[in-house]
């Protein structure tokens, strides 16, 4: 490990530099207090960066095994099992949408295919604008309002093909 | 039935402490308190409490377990992952009412000798996330978290500790690994939670319903308590209902309602005025019933009785437009996706069901499949780490167990689905 990975956060690869800020240090210290151990703070650490840059990379997983000491297999090995850790930026937006038992008793593939055909984009790929993209999701416990999405944090529920269209209208 | 749990979930702003002291909020603390933590203990094994996350193991038996084992390090997690298809009730708790489960963890903490505590949420409730982590904030300006709380020398910290996606790690053990930092697979048990669980201590993991129990339990006292519905498994239940309702939502009844009231007198019936065909108990891992079971009382043994389980409490409904085969290849693609792959029947088990729907989603099923898929859960059944697997199959063997035509309709007409 090279001196600048200690002192400037600094991490290197293929002529790539990403700098890790003071205040993402500092919510990873913060989040390191929660626990009694370093490891613990591993998706938290994780979930802190990918808030950041919208996506994890292998420079993230190393940084963190650093702030932590924990191994960097350790990190990996944590980071490509969970399925909401990214490793490709989404769009400005990203929709989440159900496509679980019932929202799909209730269209959630014609919702699908309506995203598809309207954004012109396939599950995880991001709009040509950068606006949208959109991925399937097992429930995310909103069966209630079946069909159901997430658009970033916000949850929309009883779709329509026709209230996609709205909702999506209020997304720059 | 009086609404407990959900008693203030219809207030504005319920989810702000002062709105939810006004509306007893924190109020069964200094009940607690005046108890010993053993009387509470026994107290909630004595109102029969049965915890409301699947198992539906004695809640009392876990925490005395737990409150037995030496050492003064003990932790208190609350199981917020609500995973399993179909089940959304504990989201109407984290949003709005976290101070309820905040006292409930208070107090169950205190009961167990636990001064820690931390709610495992999934990554999917992103607005519960700010939700919670405001009323722990409130609720240590208030006192009621920290240091010497009510000036009584009991003290509890709390914090939220955010998922990445993964069903598993709702499995208790899986929950653990992830809470440590690592990969959510399961540990093998014995030696159980209770006496090593998070960081090796003793640790007793409830589900957010079972906690938010705990205050009204308290307050109203055991005796009374234990009247509440079913008498095997007393007490209120929120029952998730979702589907082809003309009313979906959650809705607290007593333990022990039948189907039918559920879904006829609360959720309005079937939509469209169409007929039923088939009900989820309690969510993507318990068997599928059909309208016969309509007069089943939903609790723990009832539902057994039945050939099914309770589950998660998550009732999914479905009309007689739907085919069978389409609902359990959608939960067996779930499945497929959410093993851990630390076992080989689990991991190996549910791909190969995928793969058998999916060939029948493309038009190109055989008749042996019918055969072939029962054998593939065979491969599995009783056979796995932990009890996904085992849940995994459900949907494959009653499927074919209630709805054996659909499957042979869906063969012989070569039907395609969304796959
Ligand atoms: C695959 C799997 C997923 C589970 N998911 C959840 C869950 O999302 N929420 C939950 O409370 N319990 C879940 N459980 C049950 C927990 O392992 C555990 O029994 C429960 O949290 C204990 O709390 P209780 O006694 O209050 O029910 C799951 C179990 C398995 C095997
Ligand atoms: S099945 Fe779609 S939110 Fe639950």
């Amino acid at each position: 490990m090279s001196d600048q990975h200690e002192e400037g956060h600094f991490c290197r690869t293929a002529g790539e530099k990403i700098m890790f800020s003071d205040a993402i240090i500092q919510s990873i210290k913060k989040a390191q207090q929660r626990y009694p151990d370093q490891q613990s703070a591993v998706l938290p650490a994780l979930h802190i960066i990918q808030k950041e840059y919208g996506n994890l990379s292998y420079e993230a997983m190393r940084f963190v095994s650093q702030q932590l000491r924990v191994p960097e297999s350790d990190v990996f090995g944590t980071a490509t099992f969970y399925s909401l850790y990214r490793w490709k930026n989404p769009g400005r937006h990203q929709i989440q949408i159900c496509h679980n038992l019932s929202c799909s008793l209730l269209g959630a593939e014609t919702m699908i295919a309506h995203l598809e055909k309207k954004l012109g984009v396939c599950e995880g790929q991001v709009t040509k604008d950068g606006r949208f993209s959109f991925i399937r999701m097992e429930c995310i416990g909103r069966c209630d309002g079946a069909p159901a999405m997430l658009v970033g944090d916000d949850y929309h529920g009883e779709l329509t093909p026709e209230k996609i269209d709205e909702i999506l209208k209020k997304y720059e | 039935m009086e609404k407990m749990l959900l008693k203030r979930v219809d207030i504005p702003n319920s989810a702000d402490i002062d709105v939810a002291m006004k509306n007893g909020a924190y109020s069964t603390l200094a009940t607690a308190f005046g108890m010993r933590p053993l009387d509470v203990v026994s107290e909630v094994k004595r109102a029969n409490l049965r915890g409301r996350g699947g198992a539906g193991f004695p809640t009392g038996l876990k925490w005395e377990l737990c409150s037995r084992v030496p050492g003064s390090l003990k932790y208190l997690l609350c199981n917020a992952d609500e995973g399993e298809p179909g089940t959304f009730k504990d989201r109407f708790i984290l949003l709005q009412d976290p101070h309820l489960l905040i006292e409930g963890m208070v107090i169950s903490g205190f009961a167990i000798g636990a001064e820690r505590g931390y709610i495992y949420l999934r990554y999917e409730y992103p607005t519960a996330l700010v939700v919670l982590e405001k009323a722990i904030e409130q609720a240590y300006a208030k006192g009621y978290l920290g240091k010497n709380i009510l000036g009584k020398g009991v003290n509890f910290d709390l914090s939220v500790h955010r998922g990445a996606g993964a069903y598993i790690c709702g499995e208790e053990t899986a929950l653990i690994e992830s809470l440590e930092g690592k990969r959510g697979q399961p540990r093998i048990r014995p030696p159980f939670p209770a006496s090593q669980g998070a960081w090796r201590k003793p640790t007793v993991i409830n589900n957010v319903e079972t906690l938010s129990n705990i205050p009204y339990l308290l307050a109203m006292g055991a005796d009374a308590y234990a009247k509440i519905g079913e008498e095997t498994s007393p007490g209120p239940k929120l029952y998730g209902v979702s589907g082809m309702v003309n009313k979906p939502g959650v809705y607290e009844l007593p333990m022990g309602t039948t189907l039918r009231e559920i879904i006829y007198t609360h959720c309005g019936g079937i939509r469209g005025g169409k007929k039923l065909k088939a009900i989820i108990p309690g969510g993507a891992s318990t068997p599928i019933l059909t309208e016969q079971h309509l007069d089943v009382k939903m609790d723990f043994n009832s539902l057994v009785s039945a050939g099914s389980m309770l589950g998660s409490g998550a009732v999914m409904v479905m009309d007689e437009t739907v085919n069978l085969v389409n609902v359990a290849y959608v939960l067996v693609r779930f499945f497929a996706h959410e093993s851990c792959g630390k076992c080989t029947p689990c991991r190996e088990g549910t791909s190969w069901l995928y793969q058998v729907y999916q060939r029948l989603m493309h038009g190109e099923g055989r008749l042996e499949d019918i055969d072939l898929l029962l054998y593939i859960c065979d491969t599995v059944k009783g056979k796995c780490f932990c009890p996904l697997g085992e849940g995994a199959i459900q949907p494959v063997l009653s499927s074919i167990k209630h709805f054996r035509g659909d499957y042979e309709q869906w063969i012989k007409e070569g039907r395609r689905g969304q796959a």
